[in-house]
């Protein structure tokens, strides 16, 4: 190479490290060869997963277990599909993945080449931005513009498409072009006049309710938050992707609400006269039917993200910027004011609605509960299924970023590679998933890189031999006619992890599982406990009418 | 009801598909779009015509505004603005009177383009309305193949132009 010339390759590998980029996950082909011939010669750390599905979740664990940007890498073709649902897992809960995918060559493209596919054209949907990046110099500012994208405004997945000769091209770096993104500028600020109505709601409020979405924790606002709900003694419900966003001990904190909620978050909402929502896109989970939803109350709806307003519910007074900046603000400026009736009528409803009482046995509110009781604040990551709405009940979470569930796109599989992303992001903490065995399976191959890695993780299978969450909706809504969702058990989930090199341990009696939590919590290799439950009861509440307020509890 | 968005976006590959996509995920069919070059260079503008509910296509607005190169996506009030569309008509002209046909082209406000043969090309521009208008007088001839532009809307006075 002449001086002063780069390929593309090099300067990929030199943007990544010049963004601070620690770790990628990836999975390598023919077509992005160049680059690891590139990331061989670098201090950043390539975790090689088993699937790239499995390196995007990581990615993603990674960046929602710490507010940064998660890399992640595939070939193109096959490769690149792989990736699209982790991708789309990410895009849902708006986590900044940075996915860079190789492609064919230029002069092959539109060819029907061998593991062509149209990448850029299939993540259109599903990704912030994407980029087929058409020459090598145009890389220098691509990269930079994904990486600000990713992370900035309302925050998601960006890909960039690489065609093989564009890793290969050189070019000096005085040819690179500036960046400009003229329609691009997120509005941080909260508008002050906006910010001053909604104090007037807030303090003539009567019955006011904060619902706390996922936004609140990109944000990082847990402090605001608590700050507003304390002085304003405004009670705060959350949704799945809001549990981290408010101490679930707090008095105030009337846990979940929506379609599995709690009857008091559910009943403050449709109670309520006044309802802050910060940085939630009222979700059809958390809102259930539309029509009924919030009938009492004027919506005050804090977003980052404009075409969030007015979306799904209508807001009566939005408010556009940063959450973060908005609470504070509003947190600020609020005066110290009390509402005994309301919050004590909704203690009262809280007392008669409690969830249903934890049993002792190998279940799975029973084992959560143990959980908590020994390994304290760790980092819960959550499968998809009954499990998981278990786990947003029964497991009381602390402090910022130690939610981490697939909310929006419900993705199975996701737990084991997003504990391995999380586990690299925070080394110091412990992480935990919660499984259920079907999730377990969809990427338990992972288990085999967190191993070889080094990367201690804990997952506790909350094995039923069923899809739990689906024999729930055909015990509700099809007349108990089981179908397609009972699994044999020839599976042994313990002796499956330990095959692959982890410690893999069978728990089936209750006093087994605290020594097994204990065990598990201490090894210094990732662990898998499988709890064959001896019961699996639904998880309710749900829903089942037209109203929030119809549910079976 | 009936609604036309104006975008100003960056011209570059892919903004198409991702303008478009954002139609056809909700199931709108877009009637016309047309798209071009504006007086700053790098900058298109596009024109789309489409039913659908309010809400909904104030959400697609607001999503359309979203995408990265975009720089400005809105609603033209037909009202405030200058509309124009153009077709060109190809008509057969055997058994045809001439000069009913030249008083019907008056009458429609079309121009003859191409009168060299036996088969006539005509041309009309104007507001939606007034090229179905033409369509409708030069419906008893033999139209062989007739194209519309789609409509393109351009504000009066206020320029909604962020200059770049
Ligand atoms: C990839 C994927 N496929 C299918 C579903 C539909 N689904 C939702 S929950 C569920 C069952 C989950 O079973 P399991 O992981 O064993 O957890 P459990 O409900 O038993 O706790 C299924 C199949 C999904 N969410 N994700």
């Amino acid at each position: 190479m002449k001086k002063g010339k780069f390929t593309g390759a090099r300067i990929i590998v030199k943007s990544l490290e010049a963004q601070g980029v620690e770790v990628i996950f990836g999975y390598p082909g023919g077509a992005t060869l160049p680059i690891y011939d590139e990331l061989a010669k670098s201090s950043i750390r390539h975790v090689l997963a088993r699937h790239e599905q499995g390196a995007a979740h990581m990615a993603d664990g990674y960046a929602r277990a710490t507010g940064r940007l998660g890399f992640c890498m595939s070939t193109s073709g096959p490769g690149a599909t792989n990736l699209v649902t982790g991708i789309a897992t990410a895009f849902m809960d708006s986590s900044p993945v940075v996915a860079i995918t190789g492609q064919v060559p230029r002069p092959l493209i539109g060819n029907d080449a061998f593991q062509e596919v149209d990448t850029t054209g299939i993540t259109i949907p599903i990704t912030k931005h994407n980029y087929l990046v058409q020459q090598a110099k145009d890389l220098p500012h691509c990269l930079s513009e994904a990486f600000y994208l990713a992370g900035s405004g309302r925050k998601g997945p960006v890909l960039l498409d690489i065609p093989k000769d564009v890793q290969l091209e050189e070019f000096s770096l005085n040819q690179v072009k500036r960046p400009l993104l003229e329609g691009y500028n997120p509005t941080i600020k909260g508008h002050p006049g906006q910010i001053k109505r909604a104090l007037g709601l807030l303090k003539n409020a009567q019955k006011p309710v904060i619902i706390a979405g996922g936004g609140v924790c990109h944000a990082e606002a847990q402090e605001e938050l608590k700050q507003l709900a304390e002085r304003g003694d405004i009670p705060v419900v959350y949704t799945l992707m809001g549990k981290a966003a408010f101490h679930n001990s707090n008095p105030l904190c009337l846990g979940m609400l929506g379609y599995h909620g709690r009857v008091e978050a559910n009943t403050a909402i449709s109670e309520a006269d006044i309802i802050l929502a910060a940085g939630t896109r009222f979700g059809d989970r958390s809102t259930g039917p539309l029509g009924s939803f919030a009938a009492q109350a004027k919506i005050i709806h804090i977003d980052i993200d404009p075409a969030e307003i007015s979306k799904n519910v209508s807001a009566y007074l939005p408010i556009v910027g940063d959450v973060k900046n908005i609470i504070g603000r509003l947190a600020d400026l609020i005066p110290t004011i009390k509402h005994p009736d309301w919050t004590t009528h909704l203690k009262e409803v809280a007392k008669n609605h409690p969830l249903r009482e934890i049993k002792k046995g190998v279940m799975t509110p029973h084992i959560l509960t143990v959980l908590k009781e020994i390994a304290g604040d760790p980092i819960l990551v959550t499968d998809v299924g009954r499990h998981q709405i278990f786990a947003a009940h029964y497991f009381p979470v602390e402090s910022g970023r130690s939610f981490i569930t697939s909310g929006g796109l419900g993705t199975m599989g996701f737990g084991v590679p997003a504990a391995i992303g999380a586990k690299l992001g925070h080394p110091e903490k412990n992480i935990v998933d919660i499984a259920g065995d079907g999730s377990f399976m969809m990427t338990c191959q992972e288990i085999a890189t967190a191993v070889e890695e080094d990367i201690p993780i804990l997952v506790l299978i909350m094995n039923d031999y069923c899809l739990g969450m689906i024999s729930q909706l055909q015990d509700a809504f099809y007349g108990k006619r089981y179908e397609a969702c009972r699994f044999g058990k020839n599976v042994d989930c313990a002796k499956l992890a330990e095959s692959m090199g982890a410690v893999g341990i069978r728990v089936s009696r209750e006093k087994e599982i605290a020594p097994a939590i204990e065990k598990g919590l201490s090894e210094d290799k990732p662990c898998v406990i499988d709890f064959i439950l001896e019961d699996t009861p639904n998880v309710y509440p749900m829903v089942t009418g037209t109203s929030l307020m119809e549910y079976v509890e | 009801m009936k609604h036309t968005i104006s975008i100003l976006c960056d011209d570059i590959p892919g903004v198409m598909t991702r303008v478009s996509g954002l139609f056809s995920r909700r199931g709108f069919n877009i009637e016309s779009l047309s798209v071009g070059h504006t007086e700053v260079s790098g900058k298109s503008r596009f024109t789309i015509v489409v039913k659908g509910d309010d809400r909904v296509l104030e959400q697609v607005r607001k999503q359309l505004q979203k995408l990265i190169h975009v720089i400005k996506a809105w609603d033209i009030k037909q009202d405030d603005a200058v509309e124009r569309e153009h077709a060109l008509i190809k008509i057969k002209l055997e058994d045809v009177k001439k000069h009913e046909l030249l008083q019907i082209i008056t009458a429609a406000q079309a121009r003859i383009v191409d009168s060299s043969g036996p088969i006539w090309i005509l041309e009309v521009t104007g507001d939606t309305r007034s090229v179905d208008n033409a369509f409708n007088l030069l419906n008893d001839y033999n139209i062989l193949e007739s194209i519309r532009t789609g409509k393109i809307a351009i504000e009066r006075e206020t320029s909604r132009f962020i200059s770049g």
